[in-house]
């Protein structure tokens, strides 16, 4: 079984929920809760699973960490956002400070919402630990380096004591990482992006963020779709709406949860699941994005139905 | 695709109709754009949706080309009388918020253009007085 955990799942600039969010939620759900039976625990645990997510929860605000679990002790993760700060704690939780781990990093693109979190990652100041780098960017260590120097940050690249390397990826060229096949295909975003398909025992994951999507390009589509084809789960920048997506924010390089639909749509995909959130979006306006998402696939749906969920950080997807 | 169209006064409405999805929206690219031209549309255009099923993101990107270019030379654009489905569809992907959206071609029209109103009154099909 291969399973997908989220750790960071906010696009651009991470966000936290302010005291006046807190409170209105509160508010809210305390109305929710009027009349019901609160004895026990148990009691306050269904009341709460019976709220709307968006009131009994919080799509979080870590920029982009994705944590792929192919089965093994190797960790694979997409993205180097503020969200590896808490996967690296949690690695270390998993197997101990003291055991040597291989970590495999994909990282889609250099932009710092995707790799801010590396000065945070605990393992790699460990020596014995080995975190190898996958990218198709020629500047990818480099610019890992850069956001390291003085005066950026106080710690010097230098001081990452773990094993380190670094794997260029080329589109076309699948790659054997950690029991996987991995695909890479280059994606349309400032300076270029990357997104990975991971494949193993017949199950697939596409991870597919900062990417805009021209409508008007037939063949684009058509490369996207077999990029996508009959993947278990697509990981999609579904950062606005395509009003906003084809209008005032076009060539700002994301897409929109409408877009997502029609190419999961096109390519037969089970699994479609919004991801990179706008940080202007509150959690009511991410969850009007996938209610959106959700009735459009019912509208156009032409066969098997495609599931849709909003990536939150915390999330746990099984295949 | 053929795109029926005609002009009152200085407002040109025109009538597209079936599934807009990928395969059609080139064609109807295609087909708007001449009806974008100032001489033929002077105050602007009013796209008559009645007989649309339903539209794609490539077709809406059209309505956003055609939006663009007729506010950018200072014309006004609408779209009328849209399917429950169609509208739905408007407010999913947000467009109710970036295109003027009217329950029939005649508030279009009384929204654009006086004149091309009246012209309306007078020569359109008794079904859309």
């Amino acid at each position: 079984m291969m399973r997908v955990r989220f750790w960071g799942t906010r696009g651009s600039l991470p966000v936290a929920l302010t005291a006046a969010d807190v409170r209105a939620k509160l508010v809210v759900a305390l109305k929710l809760a009027r009349g019901r039976a609160l004895e026990t625990d148990a009691d306050i645990e269904r009341c709460i699973d019976a709220m709307p997510f968006e009131i009994a929860g919080t799509f979080g605000g870590s920029s982009p960490c994705v944590e792929i679990e192919p089965g093994g002790d190797e960790f694979v993760v997409c993205d180097l956002g503020s969200g590896l700060r808490a996967f690296g704690q949690a690695a270390l939780a998993r197997h101990g400070p003291t055991k040597p781990c291989t970590y495999h990093v994909f990282v889609s693109h250099v932009h710092w919402d995707h790799i801010m979190g590396l000065p945070f990652f605990t393992p790699a100041y460990i020596p014995g630990n080995r975190v190898i780098f996958y990218g198709g960017h020629p500047g990818l260590e480099a610019a890992l380096r850069r956001q390291m120097d003085v005066p950026s940050f106080p710690i010097d690249f230098s001081y990452l004591r773990a094993d380190l390397a670094f794997v260029r990826l080329e589109p076309g060229v699948p790659v054997e990482v950690a029991g996987m096949t991995v695909h890479t295909k280059l994606q349309r975003h400032a300076g270029d992006s990357y997104g990975y398909r991971f494949e193993r025992g017949g199950k697939s994951i596409v991870y597919t963020t900062d990417s805009e999507h021209k409508l008007a390009d037939p063949e684009e589509a058509r490369s996207f779709a077999e990029f996508f084809h009959a993947a278990d789960l697509v990981i999609f920048d579904a950062m606005y709406s395509l009003a906003d997506a084809i209008s005032v924010k076009a060539d700002w390089g994301h897409s929109s949860n409408i877009t997502g639909v029609e190419l999961c749509q096109s390519a037969g995909v089970k699994h479609l699941c919004l991801f990179h959130h706008e940080p202007a979006n509150d959690d009511a306006a991410i969850a009007a994005l996938l209610a959106d998402a959700r009735r459009y696939e019912e509208i156009t749906r032409l066969a098997a139905p495609l599931a849709i969920s909003a990536a939150y950080d915390g999330l746990v997807i099984a295949l | 695709m053929t795109l029926p169209s005609r002009r009152y006064a200085d407002v040109t409405v025109a009538a597209p109709a079936g599934r807009i999805d990928h395969e059609v929206a080139s064609k109807l690219e295609a087909a708007v754009l001449p009806l974008l031209d100032p001489d033929a549309s002077p105050a602007g255009i009013v796209l008559d949706f009645s007989r649309v099923d339903y539209i794609s993101s490539v077709g809406l990107r059209v309505l956003m080309i055609a939006a663009k270019s007729v506010r950018g030379r200072g014309g006004r654009i609408g779209v009328a009388a849209l399917s429950p489905v169609v509208a739905e569809i408007f407010a999913i992907s947000r467009f109710d918020a970036v295109l003027h959206v009217f329950p029939t071609v005649r508030d279009a029209l009384a929204a654009i253009s006086p004149s091309a109103l009246a012209s309306y009154a007078t020569h359109a099909p008794a079904s859309g007085r």
